[in-house]
């Protein structure tokens, strides 16, 4: 087996139309991840069980079933409800959703970090309740929660070839692609290896120096 | 029903403003409150002391609405509080402030935001008119250079001034003090009382404290309420419970306080 350069530089096209698929896919499932998970959370404390129970039977339906199935599902069963989206809005809304089920925990738990005191403190200074949340404690549960929300980042962004399998041409999936048409696995699959891990560490630094700007 | 607005009748001095009526709470098998009654008059400064756990920083709390009771009537200001609607509730708190034995400011804010934040949700103030007024008690405080810090750059004693500051921005008629000398290192302790003796000489608003300071109680109270097991056992001037307490109790707890 020999490397070939040349084979990079062929790939090379095909390999930015996929890092540019991973990282759409990664930037929105990321907003609907925490969107979703910050709405989640809170609706898990919402002061009537009928608003609970159904949001925590239906987040830990999707937590506990595969990524992978949630995909199939949305991808050939949402078009026969009517329901047609391009595949990587698909993908997009399947890995966002799922992560969602994760993030929400780590939301509630941010919430839960804030001390009771400052409740208290919101409930002398006689502040209604959105505006408690809004200007006390979520700006605090948050800036806890940005290191554990910045570790599912990077999950996701290793969960993002699983779009593969529904058609989403992202960086896996192009590599696939050249390897089938050219007969050469090696220099794309290194290619995008490689590629994961520089986003993977980028992702970090962000992480870390948002970190330092949050945490006071 | 329609709610006795404060600006169009105001308080008669010497008024009943704050009732507690055969109140009982419970955590657990544990009663903190024991079919407790007593009452404050408007204006009146009233020191609640005793051991910990005799039920006296549950009565500001009950107050506050931070908690409420198992049984019995709490009425503040003719208004009964539990149980009663959230509004109500919003209504009697508007009245009442409260300082926390931990400060409790909120660390994501600066300090002069902490004091303006309710003035200009609650109370509707305009930003301009509540900064003018927070900068006011910030001097008052002592604090005037901090307005722009955050409540974590501060000392334990500063961040309790700037809470004394928050709870006066509310101009609220009745002042709860829980304790709010316990968690201060010693030498922060006198700056603290100082301000809180400077608010009870020269404001007319009702006080209701819960301190360990016995000095500062003897300085500054109508009354003081000795506590022991969810009941008041002894209550007086100041200048009776200090120097000539009727029962032992009180006698056997000031001679280990002071």
């Amino acid at each position: 087996m020999t490397w070939d350069w040349n084979a990079v530089s062929d790939f090379m096209p095909q390999f930015w139309d996929g890092l540019l698929v991973t990282l759409q896919a990664l930037a929105l499932g990321s907003l609907i991840s925490f969107a979703l998970g910050l709405v989640w959370a809170l609706l898990m404390r919402a002061p009537s069980r009928f608003v609970r129970w159904p949001v925590g039977v239906v987040t830990e339906f999707v937590r506990n079933t595969p990524l992978l199935v949630q995909l199939f599902f949305l991808f050939y069963v949402l078009p026969e409800w009517g329901v047609t989206l391009s595949a990587l809005a698909t993908g997009v809304i399947g890995i966002g959703l799922h992560y969602s089920t994760y993030t929400m925990q780590v939301y509630r738990a941010g919430i839960e970090a804030v001390p009771p005191g400052q409740w208290e403190a919101a409930t002398a200074l006689n502040l209604p309740r959105v505006r408690t949340w809004q200007v006390v404690i979520l700006p605090q549960a948050i800036r806890r929660v940005v290191p554990a929300l910045g570790n599912y980042v990077i999950s996701m962004l290793k969960d993002t070839p699983m779009l593969m399998v529904i058609t989403v041409l992202e960086m896996l999936g192009e590599a696939r692609l050249f390897a089938q048409e050219h007969f050469q696995f090696t220099e794309p699959l290194t290619v995008i290896g490689v590629a994961f891990i520089v986003i993977s560490y980028l992702a970090s630094l962000l992480l870390r120096s948002l970190e330092r700007r949050l945490v006071r | 029903m329609k709610e006795p607005d404060a600006n169009t009748n105001p308080p008669v001095d010497g008024s009943e403003l704050i009732r507690f009526e055969d109140v009982t709470k419970r955590f657990g098998s544990n009663t903190v409150l024991d079919r407790l009654n007593f009452s404050v008059d408007s204006g009146k400064h009233v020191t609640l002391i005793g051991p910990s756990g005799s039920g006296k920083t549950t009565i500001l709390r009950m107050l506050m609405t931070l908690t409420k009771p198992d049984e019995g009537t709490v009425t503040v200001d003719g208004e009964k509080l539990f149980p009663a609607p959230e509004k109500q509730l919003r209504e009697v708190r508007k009245k009442i402030g409260m300082v926390f034995q931990q400060f409790n400011l909120f660390p994501n804010m600066s300090v002069l935001r902490n004091i303006t934040e309710a003035p200009v949700t609650v109370l509707g103030m305009s930003k301009d008119e509540a900064e003018a007024r927070a900068r006011e008690l910030l001097d008052l405080v002592g604090l005037a250079d901090k307005a722009g810090a955050r409540p974590t750059q501060l000392s334990g004693g500063q961040q309790q001034r700037v809470a004394i500051a928050r709870a006066l921005a509310m101009r609220p008629r009745v002042m709860l003090l829980d304790e709010v000398t316990s968690a201060l290192d010693p030498e922060l302790v006198a700056g603290v009382l100082d301000v809180l003796r400077d608010i009870a000489r020269t404001t007319d608003i009702t006080m209701l404290c819960v301190t360990h300071e016995m000095n500062f109680a003897r300085d500054i109270s109508d009354q003081v309420l000795m506590f022991d097991s969810g009941r008041i056992i002894e209550s007086g001037p100041p200048e009776k419970i200090f120097s000539d307490p009727a029962q032992d109790r009180t006698r056997e707890f000031l001679s280990a306080v002071l």
